[in-house]
């Protein structure tokens, strides 16, 4: 076994800022995670992390409020206002500690923080570097993690990297641990603490069309969620407009922000034609344009009928290489085009989940001692449609106040002890799950099922949708749901087994496909991410409210919540 | 259109297997296919025992970097159609197996470690940013784009030999925080690559040069360090600035 005041799980950039809050703090932390900390997709943001630091000569004016406000229309209006507000104010000392700690943001002509133009957004706020902002402030976390790690003045702070998580440990209502599984001996552990941090972030390879990495399963979201745990909105799923049309590999919003444009087959920048992004253009929120590209693909004004031109050239060869290398080298990588003389070849995928776990603007669950920041969570800032560059953000404000709120709970005394004999009793039962799996001898391939899992959730729930499609998909999905029972693994062996990894991430996301589809059928409204055809308009009078999913005795049930609207008005979104 | 091409995998389980061999397997493949998108296939298809780490598919987070038909790249950005009908697939070198394409890293990251890779600034840290020019922050480009992928490790002729080289990317990430104009700690950090093991130790074969799949250039970032060394051996007043 073991122990330590705290345990966080993941170690992008949520799961290490709360880490190094512990540390800060003087808790003894262990951060468990399933690939060493710049393995996980932190590192594959690109654009940018927004906060008003008026150092753009157009944002001058700029300010927390307006960021909040833009965030909050950006949403659709289904943000918790307040914890915007908390998070646009606490975001600008994030900025600067993040500059403090080495992170090398690109430059403007006086030698402060560059700002980029964003969609909905009023003023250029997004800080940048180049267009690797995440891997550049993911390396500078990890790098703070070293020192503190070796500091001996403070507690303890331990990674513990290739450690897979399977199940929470919740005692009498409170979390104490986790179970977890070594990835490179396949021995099983118990990780004991005072209070758990949750940050195992994004969910997008529930789908099969996703700028995701391949981790990001959703097994992460689904652990705390069988232990209690509430899943919120998880129907609120983000199509980024520009991923590359041949794998899906993220093109960034930074290249529209730098002024590139979406053409289809005529050449024309189609985006006037429609009323919502008529004025914004390139710059109008994910959910728009992503809609609009769709609508054009779908009328046959798709270049080859099948994807939106991204066209960069008029940028010049100077402005590429300097602002843009990064989705540069994917687009002569991953497409063989070179956008200094060609335009890029995007398609509108899935990119983010704005649901996630339940918990407040403190990051606080209804499970005492457990905490979320980051993807994996929903406070919720991003509503029904998040903004660009506002994800990082949200993974060190709320990162960092996971931290604060976590040592607070450890130093009030942590709740009560937990038997020792219950830890190994939760151990055995999930050696005897590994076992089970391990020894599976059904006909039924995982991976087939993973790929016709992504087909139908691509099928029923994307950008445009609608209940007999839904209803469809969630049938399918309840027929995978049967064929994961008959299962059988190909490789018995413990040591690097990634083959039973795969197997039981799968069924985290079966069940995640099973949240996100009945959320999406329940809503009878268009809001932000979700389209339904059948229902097009947003309904504030009767869906102006979060949806929350919990799960009891292996089956799913919907609930509500109301939204925080103390600060805005819901007004009709133009852009 | 599927092209079949045939894979020889490096095979080895060390607890079990006496010694490595590899296994073959013909994989249909598509246009636009990568080598780590094949060993997907095999692994979901052929032989699930099959182990490699992945994460991004994208060339940003350093999970795949192995040995393919000769060089070291990343599984992830390496086109299939780019190779020849038969390819052949190696774990990264100087490095034990921890199984197949696994392999453990821990020395590459302790030596990493080893250099405080961490800003050491002078000043406290309160207030806003700190200034850095716009050539000053250029001079960072590239340097920053490690992914700590191990590719120009495992190409080192010295980390065969020598088990305490800290290697191309230990050094290459020293010179990123020496030449930072944020950073104050020039002594301490070039005191920490002066030793044997450190920068003088590298025979500038331009192997890391030659494989880092980020333009990092390993090699000029050490012969800088030496430079930086060796000036101010000669002159107790030099200044980075000066370069």
């Amino acid at each position: 076994m073991i122990t330590s005041d705290v345990i966080v799980v993941g170690a992008g950039l949520a799961g290490l800022r709360a880490a190094l809050e512990l540390n800060r703090h003087n808790v003894k932390v262990a951060v468990v995670t399933k690939v060493h900390p710049v393995r996980s997709h932190s590192v594959a943001a690109q654009g940018g992390i927004n906060a008003a630091l008026s150092n753009h000569p157009r944002g001058k004016f700029d300010s927390p409020e307006l960021h909040a406000f833009d965030t909050i229309k950006g949403s659709d209006y289904l943000a918790d206002q307040k914890a915007v507000l908390k998070m646009t104010t606490e975001g600008i000392e994030r900025i600067y500690e993040l500059e403090h700690w080495g992170a090398p943001f690109s430059r403007t002509e006086d030698g402060r923080i560059a700002q980029r133009p964003f969609g909905g957004a009023g003023f250029p706020r997004t800080c940048y570097a180049t267009d690797k902002t995440g891997h550049v402030l993911l390396h500078t976390l990890y790098e703070q993690a070293l020192k503190f790690e070796a500091a001996s003045e403070r507690a303890d702070m331990q990674i513990f990297d290739e450690w897979f998580v399977t199940r929470l440990i919740v005692h009498n209502g409170s979390a104490k641990g986790v179970i977890a599984l070594n990835i490179n001996t396949g021995e099983l552990e118990i990780f004991a603490g005072r209070a758990v941090i949750w940050a195992t972030g994004g969910s997008g390879r529930v789908f099969g069309r996703t700028s995701n990495a391949y981790i990001n399963t959703g097994w992460g979201m689904c652990v705390p969620f069988y232990e209690g745990v509430p899943l919120k909105d998880m129907e609120f799923i983000q199509f980024h407009p520009t991923e590359l049309y041949t794998n899906n590999v993220l093109i960034t919003e930074g290249a529209r922000g730098e002024g590139g444009f979406l053409l289809n087959n005529k050449q024309e920048r189609f985006l006037a034609n429609y009323e919502d992004s008529a004025k914004a253009m390139e710059m109008a929120p994910r959910d728009i344009v992503a809609r609009n590209m769709q609508r054009e693909i779908l009328a046959g004004r798709g270049v080859e009928g099948k994807y939106i031109h991204l066209d960069l050239r008029h940028l010049g060869k100077k402005k590429i290489l300097e602002r843009l290398p990064g989705i540069r080298m994917h687009a002569i990588h991953f497409a063989g085009v070179d956008p200094i003389d060609q335009p890029i070849p995007v398609a509108p995928g899935q990119h983010y989940t704005m649901g996630g776990l339940d918990v407040n603007l403190n990051t606080e669950s209804k499970v005492k001692g457990f905490f979320a920041a980051g993807e994996c969570a929903c406070v919720s800032v991003h509503g029904s449609n998040r903004l660009g560059g506002n994800s990082l953000l949200e993974t060190v404000v709320f990162g960092k106040i996971a931290g604060e709120y976590a040592s607070a709970y450890f130093k009030d005394g942590g709740g009560t002890d937990v038997p020792v004999i219950f830890l190994n009793q939760i151990l055995k039962e999930e050696e005897d799950k590994i076992i089970r799996l391990l020894e599976s001898k059904g006909k039924e391939n995982h991976s087939a099922i993973k790929h016709e899992l992504g087909d139908t959730m691509d099928l029923g729930a994307g950008i445009f949708r609608e209940a007999r499609t839904m209803n469809a998909s969630l049938e399918k999905v309840k027929e995978l749901k049967e064929r994961y029972g008959q299962i059988g693994l190909n490789s018995s062996g413990r040591i690097a087994n990634f083959d039973l990894l795969w197997a039981i991430q799968l069924k985290g996301s079966l069940d995640l496909a099973e949240v996100i589809l009945r959320g999406a059928i329940n809503r009878q409204e268009s809001r932000g991410a979700q389209f339904r055809t059948d229902y097009p308009m947003r309904d504030d009078k009767n869906w102006m409210k979060h949806t929350v999913a919990r799960w009891k005795d292996g089956t799913i049930h919907l609930g509500y919540s109301s939204v925080d609207l103390s600060l805005h008005k819901a007004k009709k979104r133009h852009y | 259109m599927a092209e079949t091409k045939t894979f020889k995998v490096f095979r080895f389980k060390p607890q079990t297997d006496k010694k490595h061999r590899f296994d073959t397997f013909k994989v249909p493949c598509r246009p636009g296919m990568t080598v780590l998108q094949a060993l997907n296939y095999i692994q979901e298809n052929l032989d699930g025992s099959l182990a490699y780490r992945s994460s991004c598919r994208e060339g940003i987070c350093g999970s795949c970097a192995m040995h393919i038909n000769g060089k070291y790249r990343l599984a992830c950005e390496t086109q299939v159609s780019h190779l020849s009908a038969s390819i052949t697939i190696r774990p990264m070198a100087h490095m034990d197996i921890i199984r197949d394409l696994v392999v453990d890293m821990t020395p590459f990251f302790e030596k990493l470690k080893a250099i405080k890779p961490y800003l050491i600034p002078g000043d406290p840290d309160e207030g806003a940013e700190r200034i850095q020019t716009q050539d000053e922050r250029a001079y960072l480009d590239y340097i920053v784009d490690c992914i700590l992928c191990g590719a120009c490790y495992a190409s080192c002729a010295v980390n065969g030999y020598d088990d305490e080289y800290l290697g191309p990317a230990a050094l290459a990430k020293a010179n990123r925080f020496l030449m930072d104009s944020r950073d104050k700690a020039d002594e301490q950090r070039l005191a920490l690559v002066c030793d044997e093991h450190g920068v003088f130790r590298c025979h500038t074969l331009f192997n890391c040069q030659t494989v880092c799949p980020k333009n990092v250039d390993p090699t000029a970032n050490i012969a800088n360090l030496k430079r930086q060394i060796i000036a101010r051996q000669l002159n107790p007043k030099f200044s980075k600035k000066g370069i």
